[in-house]
């Protein structure tokens, strides 16, 4: 077996090294009962590499790639040209096949990148720290509430119907498990929603996303105010982390965590996962964090260098008094995050942001030129949902038949709510082309 | 044994003076070690490094919320880029180096042709929300792993989406509150017991869900007392959280008592699958009579750790949990896959949603793509190989180091620091010295039941001659130390790595978790300060 280096003759030195007749005995301690006599059944055996790739070859071939057809799907997952040096970078084996840096002296190109990546997260965001990542946008923002209440003192989160409905799912499965209260308001695919009457001295904080989930991009300058009168806190969720290129960053409209899906930047689309949350805050609640945190320091020598730090709010030192029981996080795609934003810099940035923006913009104009297509959005990023004269299912499974991956009907995520029946969600990014617009808006027309 | 209250994981103690990487060069460099600014002390205005094209012009449809002056971000060119990290990725050890015998942490070979297959066209480009009939192959990607994984565990259900070992922990102890819940017990089993040796992801997973964690004492032989794990258990608990192989790296010897002493008394048993590589495919868990245990992919099946993750942490259920996992899951109508989401109508009672999507598909190709070289024959040799060269080492190091316990062991080898009284060299310090020998040090002060402890886990992918020469390195050590004139040497290093011992007190003490243009003090360019 090709990844197993031992020999039969080095196994049975090792066995009179250490004294034993057999493998068996080195067993002893498992109950008899659940020892297996042999290799577990109703398995394959093993399979040289050829063999392993073409079966993967025959589960690719079963599904229809973003890149072979016109594609337009967003709703929390983001399809980006990823350039080929971050592959290739988080591929070094130095990077792709370390752990989290315990030992700072022989692991300062992880700490040294996730400091960076920190420092990245904060600017976009405009907030004072963030940590080494979370999980993904979904968990990070689950993780933002819970902080909140820790902070407040307080159980009651109220969630926008703006917010992608899978989030609010796993808010909501955290509160009932984790007991605390979560009021969620009613969808809100029009953008009208506004919280500020809902906040009262109970709540711990209110969570909105924006652009929503529906794509409308509102200022929540007001509601960050409202929020701070009755002493709660705002979480501003981006699961489009693209957009702050172009818009105003929730740190200047007063929130207090921020939490984006950074997946858009150098992480594929991946079928879900992994992906990488960013989370920030204000230094007031640095010690209030989930998660690990990178911090600068000096060596010996009295070199800069970097150790991981404030671990007194983790898990393996405080245990059950800790912060989070978040151990692993998104180490090796914060750092595709990380190289492909240094890649793209300030000017890369903004102008990827321009052509997200702007591609969508064509997009909304083609559609809404369509007979019974009637566009819900006043603005947009590069994301926005049309209202179809029938359910928006069957016309994605209409388009699908013609190998048009064409939008997320909402009645996917938000079942059984006949208000968003006929709703469909489009995102266009700098990889949608006229060559896949015309396509889409013609088919669009023989299946309505 | 001892018990130590020492949970500095390091971090105690002062910075050792001395010096021995000044060598003076114009430049801070010492050959191949390149000193590296950060990103932010290297951009400029006007450099980018991707080509886009000019956006059309459009009617902005912004709100009127354009972002107003810039973000800060720095300028670099692609091949600045390139070698700026292809510099910070040399300051790392890794798998990919040598022998990382990092306990708990199951650091094994990483096969490329897992990172390919996760890259295949069709598998790595995939949308989570594409219409199912147009993802039919990945959905039976993940139901052929889930496969793997319920036979390999012998039980009947698995939850997938969970994002790692933590993750998957809160999964499983979600699944036990709503089995609770569903018997009306919740509100009276409010305890959780834990050894004291447990990962501290454990006790923090159960007071997150509002369970109080009772510690239980461990025997003389490193194993749960079983005597006061019965005396502990009453109509008060909730669930036992146990990990088996334990983190001492020894099995559980009365697993299956205690299975039936929790079931006896209406509790559920978790089990912290960490350790699962010592048995994968040599035991089956599910006979043990566990309720839950979750796998991380990133140990057992040879995903990447990455830096710290992505990792990925599918569950196992009991029948009498099933009914509770989250969704979403596969099922199977006909020859068609669907995905059951949010709001389906389902058999049981679904604790809701612990992710967005599907679960860590990147980490389920590679896992699967790992198995399926390995086969059910390959894998129980992982786990005979994993456990040989634990002992392997345990054996020959035995006379000059102090084993923690009585052998053997799974697979991984725990010493306690008692060949150390009396040196001066603490078992921080002797971890800092392997680094000078080329090795990423062990595990050290975990589990917290051993004084000192240092927790060896080679895994099944060291080569013999490496194992010998890594133990030659640690009796050469161990010699240096109980000479009892070299605790000065042992308190300096390492010496010849890229930094030597850090400041860790300074770093929590005055946080800095960014770069700002004020971190330099001015006048002085932070490379020079470096070189000097």
């Amino acid at each position: 077996m090709r990844y197993l280096p031992l020999t039969d003759a080095d196994r049975r030195e090792m066995l009179s090294v250490i004294g034993a007749k057999s493998v068996d005995e080195l067993f002893r301690d498992v109950p008899a009962s659940a020892r297996l006599a042999a290799k577990v059944g109703g398995l394959p055996d093993h399979q040289g590499e050829l063999e392993v790739e073409r079966a993967f070859q025959g589960f690719a071939a079963k599904n229809l790639s973003p890149a072979s057809t016109p594609f337009f799907i967003g709703a929390g997952a983001y399809r980006h040209h990823v350039p080929a040096t971050v592959d290739y970078m988080i591929q070094r084996g130095e990077f792709l096949t370390s752990y989290t840096p315990y030992q700072p002296e022989i692991t300062q190109g992880t700490l040294q990148y996730l400091f960076e990546f920190q420092t990245q997260v904060t600017l976009l965001t405009g907030m004072d720290v963030a940590n080494a990542s979370m999980y993904d946008g979904s968990t990070g923002t689950a993780e933002a509430v819970l902080m909140a209440n820790r902070i407040t003192r307080r159980h009651k989160a109220l969630i926008s119907g703006g917010l992608h409905p899978q989030y609010r799912s796993v808010i909501e499965t955290t509160a009932k498990w984790e007991g605390f209260t979560a009021a969620l308001s009613k969808t809100d695919a029009e953008g009208l929603e506004d919280l500020i009457a809902a906040v009262d001295r109970d709540t711990s904080c209110v969570v909105v996303q924006n652009p929503s989930f529906f794509g409308h991009i509102r200022d929540f300058t007001k509601l960050a105010a409202a929020c701070h009168a009755a002493g709660a806190l705002l979480i501003v969720v981006v699961t489009e982390v693209v957009s702050l290129g172009l818009l105003m960053p929730p740190g200047e409209m007063g929130a207090d965590i921020v939490v984006c899906e950074g997946q858009s930047i150098g992480n594929g689309l991946g079928f879900g996962g992994p992906y990488v949350g960013l989370f920030a805050t204000r230094d007031k609640y640095m010690r209030q964090m989930p998660g690990r945190l990178v911090g600068e320091t000096v060596d010996a020598d009295g070199k800069r260098g970097f150790v991981l730090t404030l671990s007194t709010r983790e898990q393996h030192i405080r245990r059950e008094k800790a912060t989070s029981n978040i151990c692993t996080n998104a180490g090796l795609c914060a750092l595709a995050f990380t190289v492909h934003l240094t890649l793209l810099g300030e000017a890369g940035f903004a102008r990827l942001a321009e052509l997200n923006h702007a591609k969508a913009s064509q997009l909304a104009d083609k559609l809404a030129a369509v007979p019974g297509v009637k566009l819900l959005n006043d603005s947009f990023f590069n994301e926005f949902t049309v209202k179809l004269p029938k359910p928006a299912a069957e016309v994605v499974e209409a388009l699908a038949a013609k190998r048009i991956l064409g939008g997320l009907p909402v009645s996917r995520l938000i079942p059984n709510d006949p208000s968003v029946e006929n709703l469909l969600l489009l995102a266009a990014t700098e990889t949608a082309t006229d060559a896949g617009m015309d396509p889409l808006v013609a088919a669009l027309k023989e299946v309505l | 044994m001892v018990q130590s209250l020492d949970r500095s994981q390091g971090r105690a103690g002062g910075v050792a003076t001395g010096s021995a990487n000044n060598h003076g060069t114009y430049t801070g460099n010492r050959a191949l070690q390149i000193e590296e600014p950060l990103i932010f002390e290297m951009g400029q205005t006007g450099r980018c490094g991707v080509d886009l094209p000019e956006p059309p012009k459009v009617k902005e449809r912004l709100n009127g919320l354009r972002r107003k002056g810039t973000i800060g971000l720095p300028g670099l060119a692609e091949p600045q880029v390139v070698q700026h990290y292809t510099r910070l990725s040399q300051k790392n050890y890794a798998i990919d180096m040598g022998v990382y015998p990092l306990g708990s942490c199951t650091m094994k070979h990483n096969p490329r042709i897992n990172e390919k297959v996760a890259r295949l066209p069709g598998i790595g480009d995939l949308h989570p929300l594409q219409p199912v009939s147009t993802v039919q192959g990945a959905l039976e990607l993940i139901d052929s792993l889930a496969h793997w994984l319920k036979t390999l565990t012998g039980m009947p259900a698995v939850a997938m989406s969970p994002a790692a070992g933590a993750h998957g922990e809160m999964c499983g102890m979600m699944a036990i509150a709503a089995a609770l819940e569903a018997k009306g017990e919740r509100a009276k089993r409010k305890t959780v017991l834990a050894p004291e040796s447990a990962h501290g992801t454990n006790p923090a997973t159960a007071a997150a869900l509002g369970f109080v964690v009772k510690p239980i004492p461990a025997n003389d032989r490193g194993r749960v007392d079983l005597a006061a794990l019965k005396a502990a258990l009453g109509p008060d608990v909730a669930a036992i959280m146990l990990t088996n192989p334990n983190t001492c790296g020894l099995f559980e010897s009365d697993i299956v008592e205690i299975s039936k002493a929790v079931h006896e008394a209406g509790a559920y048993f978790y089990c912290d699958g960490a350790n699962f590589n010592a048995i994968v495919g040599r035991v089956r868990p599910g006979d043990l009579g566990i309720d839950c245990m979750h796998i991380n992919l990133h140990k057992t099946f040879s995903t990447p750790h990455g830096g710290g993750g992505p990792g990925a942490g599918p569950v196992v259920l009991s029948a009498p949990l099933a009914p509770y996992a989250p969704y979403p899951w596969i099922v199977k109508d006909g020859d068609t896959w669907r995905v059951a989401e949010d709001g389906a109508k389902v058999e049981g009672a679904p604790l809701g949603r612990l992710k967005a999507f599907h679960g860590q598909m990147g980490m389920f190709t590679r896992a699967l793509a790992y198995i399926m070289s390995h086969g059910a024959d390959g894998l129980k040799q992982v786990a005979e190989d994993a456990v040989l060269n634990a002992n392997y080492v345990m054996a020959a190091l035995k006379d000059v180091m102090s084993p923690a316990f009585e052998g053997p062991c799974m697979h991984e080898a725990l010493f306690d620091d008692s060949f150390l009284k009396d040196t001066g060299v603490s078992t921080l310090d002797f971890a800092k010295a392997m680094i000078d020998e080329g090795y990423h040090p062990m595990t050290m002060y975990f589990p917290l039941v051993v004084h000192g402890a240092m927790l060896i886990e080679p895994t099944e992918t060291v080569a013999k001659e490496d194992l010998d020469q890594f133990i030659g390195a640690l009796r050469s050590l161990t010699a240096k130390a109980k000479t009892g004139t070299a605790a000065e040497d042992f308190k300096a290093a390492p010496l010849y790595a890229p930094r030597r011992r850090l400041d860790e007190t300074l770093a929590a003490r005055k946080p800095v978790l960014r770069w700002k243009p004020s971190n330099n003090p001015p006048g002085i360019d932070p490379l020079k300060q470096a070189a000097e």
